[in-house]
């Protein structure tokens, strides 16, 4: 699986095609993922197969779209970038003889807080799953500041890019082509693949998921939507401007959470004030939380690639084909 | 030990990329492996050894460690949510200078700073 990585890296550095470049980086992430499935991490590798193999190739293809697909040969010697890289390197290796061994479980990492989230969290979140409890409860803070990034970034890419299509109301870009195939397995994959979204979503409390992925998963749906059937059907299911009025929504729905929870007496974002019984209180607010969560995602990987999606290139004459 | 090494050597490859390659949108391919790379070494940390997912089941004692997973989480939400801000960047790029390589729009702008003029600013 490493050596596969490894081989990856190297075939991306040296090809000059970058879409070949995009795609190799696709694999490579989907690559992470199953190594992420390896070592424990299901949620992170359900996240990783989401968004790294699945929103970052169309978010680099479609900007390919518009910058061309190679890149020039450069012509000073690698030399010095070699230099620099083989000395970082050699001090991070070193810097790594110090290291604990692989899966020792009395290294530094795991005999400090993680111990008491292993120990308590399920009993005092009633969340079996102990990454959605620390994600949505403890470290509450945090990922309230993260949806902010994300939301922050769909704002700059927006106003970098623009949200409307130019040129007034046209119909928007046409579907990748009236292949009959595409549509009929588009049809019935789409409807799985929001099912699915909706299972992560709501039961991400009981195995692995969340609001991330469950926003990211059902954000691809509508987007192999957008692809197959075109961007005038896909507006049609969900307007542009509603796209980022949800991100809003998100964080509108973590927030009032939080605010929820100092009315009813307790400090900001605690949420075992929410119902008479404080473990119960404290599953209502993760719930919540993660939809919220869930909500602002979807909204910010939609709002992007409608942003990407809608841009024309200048030499054609608002159409395009893909 | 042999994990650590080839995140390292992931993470050296993805800084070739940002450092030697002059096109943008390449460079924003290496960042994106270079996190990645950032995010193998994180969950590596985070096993342990004959431990199991952290999700609470019967009969199971030993679980890996959750904390890398919440982190890591985010932390790739959050850097597709960045590559699109330096992809669309990149975009806006091409559209001023009509190129995504280093070495021309250097040039450009240098001929621009000959010229005396203020050009380069304007979005054609």
């Amino acid at each position: 699986m490493l050596a596969l990585l490894v081989v990856t890296v190297i075939a991306a550095v040296r090809s000059t095609d970058l879409f070949a470049a995009a795609i190799l980086f696709g694999i490579y992430s989907f690559l992470t993922a199953i190594l992420f499935m390896d070592l424990d991490a299901v949620d992170v590798a359900f996240t990783e197969a989401a968004v790294g193999a699945g929103v970052s190739t169309v978010l680099l293809l479609s900007t390919l779209r518009l910058t061309g697909r190679y890149e020039q040969r450069h012509k000073h010697s690698p030399a010095l970038p070699l230099v620099v890289v083989g000395l970082t390197g050699a001090a991070l290796v070193y810097g790594m003889t110090d290291a604990p061994d692989f899966g020792d479980p009395e290294a530094p990492a795991h005999t400090h807080v993680a111990k008491r989230y292993i120990e308590d969290g399920p009993r005092e979140t009633g969340v079996p799953n102990m990454v959605t409890g620390v994600l949505a409860s403890y470290r509450g803070y945090d990922t309230l500041g993260e949806v902010f990034v994300v939301f922050t970034a769909g704002l700059a890419v927006m106003m970098l890019l623009g949200t409307r299509v130019r040129g007034g109301r046209s119909s928007g870009r046409e579907a990748i082509g009236d292949l009959l195939v595409l549509r009929v397995v588009g049809k019935v994959l789409i409807a799985f693949v929001m099912l699915f979204g909706l299972y992560v979503q709501f039961h991400g409390d009981y195995g692995a998921g969340g609001g991330f992925q469950a926003g990211v998963i059902f954000a691809t749906a509508l987007i192999v939507y957008d692809l197959v059937f075109g961007e005038a059907d896909a507006r049609r299911v969900m307007p542009h401007i509603w796209t980022e009025r949800l991100i809003a929504i998100g964080i509108l729905i973590y927030l009032g959470v939080g605010v929820a929870g100092m009315l009813l007496g307790g400090p900001f974002l605690d949420y075992s004030k929410l119902a008479t019984d404080p473990v119960k209180g404290e599953h209502l607010g993760i719930l919540l939380v993660e939809f919220g969560i869930g909500v602002a995602v979807f909204g910010a990987v939609m709002s992007i690639f409608n942003a990407f999606s809608g841009l024309r290139l200048p030499s054609e004459g608002g159409r395009d084909d893909v | 030990m042999y994990d650590y090494l080839v995140s390292v050597f992931l993470m050296m490859g993805a800084l070739y990329v940002v450092i030697a390659h002059g096109n943008l949108v390449k460079k924003v391919i290496g960042l994106g492996m270079f996190s990645t790379a950032v995010f193998i070494l994180y969950i590596t940390i985070g096993k342990v050894e004959g431990g199991t997912a952290p999700i609470l089941e019967e009969g199971v004692t030993v679980y890996s460690n959750p904390l890398p997973h919440v982190l890591i989480l985010t932390a790739i939400v959050v850097g597709v949510a960045t590559t699109a801000v330096g992809l669309s960047l990149a975009v806006r790029i091409k559209a001023a200078y009509g190129t995504v390589e280093e070495d021309e729009i250097t040039e450009m702008n240098l001929q621009a700073e000959e010229a005396g003029q203020d050009g380069t600013e304007d979005e054609s």
